[in-house]
């Protein structure tokens, strides 16, 4: 009897928020705050475009939280349309074929245009499959910039206008300002594991894994555990006790945020999607963007960066009208004026030419200033296979350990060597798992 | 396991009485843990499509894994210290507050607003108050010399959940200790003081037998909730980290179920733990539940 | 308390003073934080005093809930959490105080395998059932609906066991003279072993009326209709940003506002589980 009063309730409440027989798109998202706000205006402005179909958007907490929804949704046969994945999730959906309705093919099959020359191709090629065919829809990606402090470097007496450009820039700005005062540390970082470990190598042109990063199939194994990368963890592992680097914790490193805003570090590195944060808790200084540094002496020109945030996956099992709101809704989102009003409330990068250019145009980067060195550095050079992403199976569970090992790292249990190889060993393991289960 | 000496005799009431509480538990708990017994033994893909009978391969690989049996040993520890703590000061705040009369009340909803705080909030909580860099107890710490850093030191880490976690229990514990001893009657008091005992006395010979059956469930509860419900404290403050040193059997349950979907491993896992605590509270029942006065 | 013993008492209030500041510190903590901007709490050690920004924390709460947000108004997600809470709080105490009446006050065939499929309710993590439970109310068609977000809540063993340990120390007496005047068991239930639990009823309304409001991982799983929103799930939202800037401050302002209808709860439960002046006799 509940559940009828139920049901009988729910359907109510559903034909009275559908309009005029209106094919519903059922899109499940982990955007909340501000971001979320954002989405549901562009969901709304759609919907208002025209009156065949209707995106629903609906909220299910955060990344792991949507994704293992949808997982439950999917096994009961009630998933949505489109779910937002992160980029950790890509290896699983990837693998799911029998759930995940490529986007290229539903666009194809749909007849509607999809070029994927475009897109900005490092944004794509993340979510692309050995062919080039984009499985997913790029929609908040970001790529990790450097933050400083503008202030401090004043202080130190360095020029506030330029930032490190190398690591051993890095060092010696660090000494600087360490030995002057004007900090107590030089510089954090968040995501060891995304930003000093994937994006290093990538910048770098070294491989962090065979088989293209994991593109080329499941029978990859990691190799992030080469020269450079050694060199790399030992340096910050140097830094540390030199009391030139702080550690700022494990997975999103926190503690990173918090360090640079207290200045009590004078540089730091993280999403470039925190830019806008770091303009509004930057109370009693001024920030400063810059690209990532690099080792000089490892290459002269550093490769793109590599991204990360989500994508829009499009799962099977829904009907064709379904099918065709949602390429109607991916074709409104790729036009370059909704792409660039996203990008450039949200700070996450434009995933179309089209769209960086018409915010050139527009004049926006001028009148912000920093915004747009996380696109020019994912654009520079041309990627090749070592930069165009990651793709492994079970990889969050990669990143745990890798986040693991750098803690044992610094707390002086093991060398960089050693953590690194024992990373790539339990990394390794976690990849036969994977592999053994799709 | 005993009944009362005398009991009702009909035949069918009892299970009448019983019929709602089994029909959900069934439904809802029996059925979904015997799934999750089930993919303990296969190999399974997140979206179902490839389901293979591995048997007991998962189950191998965890005993063989050092960092699985080690945090055997670290939730032992966290579990005694968490029970140990959160239970003495229930018990304290209860006594103390048992005997005052007016402000009673007052002292009572104080002391159960820690547990009114939402799961999601409280995690953030601690962060803050720990943080390396903004929090108070860092600051204060480093006047006695304690460089206090979670991020990096595993016995700061350990400390700081099992202040977490046992924090929000005593809140839990004092309500109960509370509601036991209040159903003390006042006569088995009166006639205690006439014959000359002082309070310590009367605490110990009256209040703390008759409190056995709320101690001894307490325990359990405690025990349990050490056991299962501390994950998203864990994962709010130290991840499991550093280095694996807070990393407990139920957070790795969390992590390699929740956040890395693998289904069967992690399945494998609440088997084994579901087995530990069941051996755990069998052995309280047998050994402990002797002890308590009915 | 028997006699009057003024040092004991004092020392009493001060123990308890000292413990409420120290258990009371994550708590105040939260206070202060709502009352500053965000700024200050991600730059510097988080402040002892309130600051300025009370009311336009606050108020920012209420505006941010709206409908442009997704989310449905603040009194329909108060009254969903409110819903929840009391349905789960009472559904569960009913249920299982009879089953532990029925447990201690009988003697029936497989009375102790019914004891431990209840109990052992309490030994498996809720992460490796959510999905098969999940698939469950799915295919019972219980989403989105109320059955689905309380039914699979409700039977816990915890109340149950709290209950037998109750019913345990009873006196035969009781139960021998009710059965001397002919009473049958749901008489001598509802006249005698229900007033005797008051206390016991009193402390679990407010740890499962708490237990209830704070729900938020089940009502995230099972519903998608947003007018089963419940305070928790709007409170994380408004919040939980993936990758950019958490607002702490309206953080902690909405979660002191979810802690008050708990402590309303505390409050209203006083009246039965501390003891008043009159006796209660057995």
């Amino acid at each position: 009897m509940f559940k009828k009063l139920s049901m009988a309730a729910f359907a109510v409440a559903l034909s009275a928020t559908s309009s005029l027989a209106a094919t519903e798109v059922t899109w499940w998202h982990a955007m909340g705050g501000e971001l979320g706000k954002k989405l549901e205006e562009v969901a709304q402005k759609f919907n208002e475009s025209q009156s065949d179909y209707k995106v629903v958007p609906v909220y299910k907490g955060s990344y792991p939280e949507t994704l293992t929804a949808a997982i439950a949704a999917f096994r009961a046969n009630q998933q949505p349309a489109i779910v937002q994945v992160f980029e950790v999730g890509t290896g699983t959906m990837m693998a799911a074929k029998g759930a995940v309705y490529p986007v290229y093919k539903l666009m194809a099959d749909q007849g509607e245009s999809f070029d994927p020359k475009s897109f900005l191709a490092p944004v794509t090629g993340y979510y692309s499959d050995t062919e080039g065919n984009i499985l997913s829809l790029p929609f908040n990606s970001s790529t990790p910039i450097m933050y400083y402090n503008k202030d401090v470097f004043k202080k130190a007496g360095l020029d506030p206008e330029v930032a490190p450009k190398t690591w051993k820039e890095v060092e010696e700005f660090s000494k600087k300002i360490v030995s002057s005062g004007a900090a107590k540390c030089g510089f954090t970082s968040a995501w060891i594991t995304w930003i000093q470990t994937e994006n290093l190598s990538a910048l770098h042109d070294k491989p962090f894994g065979t088989l293209e990063n994991g593109f080329g199939g499941f029978d990859t194994k990691f190799e992030f555990n080469g020269p450079l990368q050694v060199k790399h963890w030992a340096n910050l592992k140097k830094w540390q006790d030199e009391g030139l680097f702080k550690y700022g914790g494990p997975v999103g490193g926190d503690q990173a945020a918090t360090m640079f805003y207290s200045q009590e570090c004078a540089i730091t590195m993280n999403s470039s999607a925190g830019r806008a944060g770091v303009i509004n808790n930057a109370k009693d200084f001024t920030p400063g963007f810059a690209p990532l540094p690099y080792y000089e002496d490892e290459i002269s020109e550093p490769k793109n960066s590599i991204i990360g945030g989500a994508t829009l996956w499009v799962l099977n099992g829904k009907d064709d009208a379904t099918y065709k709101g949602v390429s109607k809704f991916f074709a409104y989102l790729s036009k370059p004026e909704v792409q660039a009003d996203w990008h450039q409330a949200t700070g996450y990068l434009p995933i179309t030419n089209a769209a960086y250019e018409l915010g050139r145009s527009q004049g926006y980067y001028e009148k912000n200033p920093g915004s747009d060195v996380s696109i020019k550095q994912i654009m520079r050079g041309t990627p090749t296979p070592n930069s165009k992403g990651v793709r492994f199976g079970n990889f969050a569970q990669v990143r745990t350990v890798v986040d693991e090992e750098f803690q044992a790292l610094l707390a002086g249990k093991k060398d960089a060597k050693q953590a690194l190889d024992s990373a790539v060993k339990r990394g390794d393991e976690l990849l036969r798992e994977f592999q053994a289960a799709n | 396991m005993d009944t009362k000496r005398t009991t009702f005799q009909n035949r069918w009431l009892p299970y009448v009485l019983l019929a709602p509480q089994l029909a959900i538990t069934l439904i809802f708990f029996i059925w979904p843990a015997g799934q999750a017994v089930k993919s303990s033994f296969e190999r399974e893909d997140p979206f179902g499509f490839s389901t293979v009978f591995v048997g007991f391969t998962h189950y191998a690989r965890l005993m063989q894994d050092p960092a699985y049996l080690d945090s055997f040993i670290r939730t032992a520890v966290f579990a005694v210290a968490v029970t140990v703590v959160s239970m003495a000061l229930g018990l304290l705040f209860a006594v103390a507050v048992d005997r005052l009369m007016w402000s009673a009340r007052l002292y009572t909803t104080l002391l159960v607003w820690p547990y009114a705080v939402a799961p999601v909030v409280a995690g953030v909580l601690w962060f803050f108050l720990f943080n390396s860099t903004t929090g108070i107890i860092p600051y204060y710490l480093s006047f006695f010399g304690v460089r206090w850093d979670h991020t990096l030191n595993g016995m700061h880490a350990m400390i700081l959940i099992i202040i977490a976690a046992a924090w929000k229990q005593i809140s839990y514990n004092f309500l109960f200790f509370l509601a036991g001893l209040q159903s003390v009657p006042n006569t088995l008091m009166e006639a205690a003081a006439i014959d000359g005992s002082g309070p310590v006395k009367r605490f110990f010979d009256i209040s703390l037998p008759l409190l056995s059956p709320t101690t001894f469930f307490l325990f359990i509860v405690n025990v349990n909730y050490t056991m299962f419900d501390t994950f998203s404290i864990i994962d709010a403050t130290t991840e499991g980290g550093p280095a694996q040193s807070t990393n407990i059997l139920v957070y790795k349950v969390y992590q390699d179920g929740y956040l890395g979907l693998n289904l069967g491993s992690s399945s494998a896992q609440s088997v084994l733990l579901m087995l530990i605590v069941i051996v755990l509270t069998v052995v309280q029942f047998r050994f402990v539940e002797r002890r308590v006065q009915y | 308390m028997v006699e009057n013993r003024p040092f004991l008492t004092f020392l009493t209030h001060l123990f308890l003073i000292c413990g409420f500041v120290v258990v009371a510190l994550p708590v105040y903590v939260a206070i202060i934080a709502s009352t500053h901007d965000a700024q200050t709490l991600m730059s510097s050690a988080v402040p002892l005093l309130p600051g300025s920004h009370f009311l336009e924390n606050y108020t920012q709460i209420f505006t941010n809930v709206s409908a442009a947000n997704g989310l449905p108004s603040y009194p329909l997600m108060a009254a969903n959490s409110l819903i929840m809470a009391v349905v789960i709080t009472v559904g569960k105490i009913v249920i299982s105080i009879l089953s532990a009446f029925a447990i201690v006050y009988f003697r029936f065939p497989f009375r102790l395998l019914a004891f431990w499929i209840i109990f052992i309710t309490l030994m498996l993590p809720v992460e490796v059932r959510i999905m098969p439970t999940y698939k469950i109310v799915a295919d019972l068609g219980m989403l989105n609906s109320w059955a689905g977000l309380v039914i699979p809540l409700v039977a816990s063993a915890t109340a149950t066991f709290l209950f037998r340990q109750f019913f345990m120390t009873v006196p035969e007496e009781m139960m021998e003279a009710a059965r001397v005047d002919g009473a049958g068991p749901m008489k001598f239930f509802r006249d005698i072993l229900l007033p005797l639990s008051r206390t016991n009823i009193a402390a679990l309304c407010v740890i499962l009326f708490i237990y209830g409001w704070v729900q938020y991982l089940w009502p995230m799983l099972v519903t998608t209709d947003p007018s089963y929103y419940t305070l928790m799930m709007g409170m994380k939202r408004m919040v939980a940003v993936q990758d950019g800037e958490i607002r702490w401050n309206l953080v902690m302002a909405a979660s002191v506002l979810a802690m008050l209808p708990p402590i309303v709860i505390v409050i209203f439960m006083q009246r039965l589980f501390i003891r008043g002046l009159t006796e209660t006799e057995k």
